[in-house]
């Protein structure tokens, strides 16, 4: 079996340098779908792995907690809210926190302007906390301190695309700037943090909680946000249990009600992305795969047109000998190489053209390619050599060897 | 024992409507080391009979006895097993394999039997040597002239040291002056032991042998052995 192996990838490989020019254009279906799937898989595992990295960066034993209005109660107008007592609630009876922050975003894009420029943004009103549960860490200047809220200060802690578009100095630090018709100081400027798919992360102003209640006006109770942050010995699940009890319990939920707020981990945000991601290669996959088809059926051709071609051949060889079996072997392995072949320059040319995007494209994260994806390329290419060379070789094999060395 | 027996061989193709008896009853005895032709006009059925000596074909009725196997009732890989082992095949158009050169030709039915390549590469030199192309081994068949491309064939023949060497129209290609020499390569292997049948209808070629048979629709006209006179 090696032996026949052997002999027949040796002469297959002869018969393939032979025709170089056709053998290339008769791979190149195979070579430009097994591209196009690595082109596609690396960008999306690099894209992947990205998230995943930046994901460990945020921590993985922090908790969102948000109000959560289902479909069917917000078109009756129903709003569910997460409230300041819901977070004294928890401040006072929640188990296994490290520290914990109200977010209480501006309800849209706020207007900043410091001079002539201005720029809308994310505005957030939160505390001192927010720095350890998000890892916000200021490059120069302080962070929100407690004092900042509980006297209302005036006082915005801001991140780097803000400082750039506003045109303030390389140190912003006792700038002050407007927002909404009210003056702020800048105490600190945060430490980039780069793009987040697709999200500046960098586009950011955080003020006291506080000031930002009461710019907002005299609602009483607005939809916060909650984020905390577990001490080392907590687990995730079961705070998320404590938490979902307290939350039931205090918004009056009975055992039949859905909850109307939601406690996300980052985890589960991630999750979510790769989904995303595993469906868009999934979908790309199986359209490419056609090309694939398609390449086989490139190769079965010519194949076919080889064992015309070289009928006398085949004559000649029988004569001598051969059996069946080794003809099979011959044409077969011929269309197997030439498929694989076809499969490693598409694997070097799809990485290249992975790598080519994800570089040219600046904040895309660099090409990676998981090695069961050239596994897959490689073993679906043989497979395509398999399938479509096995019609050709059989071919080959039952022709008579009379009629065979009679062909001119 | 004869090499090879010969009982009551018929070959019967349907033609149509029409049943063309190719070989009808052949009945012939062939000794080891004899040096035999079979002569006869086209249609005759020279090429049948040559097929069917050659274990390309197998007859519609009748007993083919060679070295020792049935012939007859063997299946397509069997025939191809008795063709490697047995038989050294040699064309009027000499049969190459176009993309393979002198050694690769020749190393060619080994691959078959599964020898080792050095071992193939040993033998097909040795039986280059043997026909005159030392010289040649590593050139391909269009860059080799009708007589050497006729020895390259005759050394894939004899590499696998067959019980017949089996020569179709072996000069049928070639001008006299090389016709001559290959017919003295045939004469002196002869000499060296080996059975010998060729397949021709030139008076001049048949006259090298020992003994001519001609066929004449299908059946054996006449059998004779030459005398030392006739002979050249």
């Amino acid at each position: 079996m090696f032996y026949l192996i052997l002999e027949s990838t040796r002469s297959a490989l002869t018969s393939i340098f032979a025709h170089g020019l056709r053998s290339f254009l008769t791979t190149l279906g195979i070579v430009i779908g097994v591209a196009s799937v690595i082109a596609v898989v690396s960008l999306t595992q690099g894209m992947s792995a990205f998230i995943d990295e930046s994901f460990s960066s945020l921590g993985s034993n922090s908790l969102t907690i948000e109000s959560y209005t289902p479909f069917s109660e917000a078109i009756r107008g129903a709003r569910a809210r997460l409230t300041p007592d819901d977070l004294e609630l928890i401040e006072r009876r929640g188990e296994g926190i490290a520290s914990i922050t109200p977010i209480l975003p501006a309800s849209r894009m706020t207007q900043i302007r410091y001079g002539a420029q201005s720029t809308f943004s994310q505005i957030m009103g939160t505390t001192y906390a927010y720095r350890d549960v998000a890892q916000a860490y200021v490059q120069s200047g302080r962070f929100i301190a407690t004092s900042d809220n509980q006297t209302r200060r005036r006082v915005a802690v801001i991140g780097e695309t803000i400082r750039d578009d506003l045109g303030l100095p390389s140190n912003p630090v006792n700038e002050y700037f407007e927002i909404s018709g009210e003056w702020f100081k800048v105490i600190g400027l945060l430490e980039t943090k780069g793009d987040f798919v697709g999200f500046d992360q960098d586009d950011i102003a955080l003020i006291p909680y506080a000031t930002m209640r009461s710019l907002i006006g005299n609602r009483y109770q607005p939809d916060i946000q909650i984020q905390l942050s577990l001490s080392d010995e907590a687990n995730v699940e079961d705070v998320k249990r404590q938490l979902t009890a307290l939350l039931r319990n205090a918004h009056d939920l009975g055992p039949g009600d859905g909850n109307d707020f939601t406690i996300r981990t980052p985890e589960q945000l991630l999750d979510t992305f790769d989904t995303i991601i595993g469906t868009v290669t999934l979908v790309v996959g199986g359209i490419v795969s056609i090309s694939l088809l398609v390449g086989g059926i490139g190769i079965m051709n010519i194949m076919l047109v080889s064992v015309t071609e070289r009928t006398r051949e085949i004559g000649i060889c029988k004569a001598i000998g051969a059996k069946r079996h080794h003809i099979l072997a011959q044409f077969l392995i011929e269309a197997v190489l030439l498929s694989l072949l076809g499969g490693l320059i598409g694997l070097a040319l799809g990485f290249g053209l992975g790598a080519a995007i994800s570089s040219a494209i600046e904040s895309f994260p660099p090409a990676s390619i998981p090695f069961w994806a050239i596994t897959l390329a490689l073993g679906f290419s043989g497979f395509v050599g398999i399938l479509f060379g096995i019609l050709p070789a059989a071919k080959a094999a039952n022709l008579d060897p009379i009629d065979a060395l009679r062909y001119e | 024992m004869a090499l090879i027996r010969l009982t009551g061989i018929n070959r019967h193709y349907q033609m149509g409507s029409q049943l063309v008896r190719a070989l009808d009853g052949i009945d012939v005895e062939i000794e080891r080391n004899e040096y035999v032709a079979f002569v006869g006009s086209s249609g005759s059925g020279k090429s049948t009979f040559l097929n069917i000596l050659g274990c390309l074909d197998r007859p519609t009725s009748g007993q083919y006895f060679l070295n020792g196997s049935h012939v007859e009732a063997m299946d397509h890989n069997e025939l191809a097993e008795i063709r490697n082992r047995e038989i050294g095949f040699i064309f009027q158009s000499f049969n190459l394999l176009p993309r393979a050169n002198a050694l690769g030709n020749v190393m060619q039915p080994l691959v078959y039997r599964r020898t080792g390549y050095r071992q193939r590469r040993e033998m097909a030199t040795e039986a280059l040597r043997r026909v005159g192309l030392g010289d040649r081994m590593g050139h391909l068949p269009n860059e080799l002239s009708g007589g050497q491309r006729q020895r390259v064939a005759i050394a894939r023949a004899l590499v696998t040291r067959p019980s017949i060497v089996l020569a179709d129209e072996p000069t049928g290609n070639l001008d006299s002056h090389t016709s001559t020499e290959i017919m003295q390569l045939f004469d002196e292997l002869h000499g060296e032991g080996q059975t010998l049948i060729l397949v021709t209808h030139e008076r001049d070629i048949a006259r090298h042998c020992q003994r001519v048979i001609e066929l004449q629709d299908g059946r054996i006209f006449r059998d004779r052995s030459m005398n030392a006179a006739e002979m050249h």
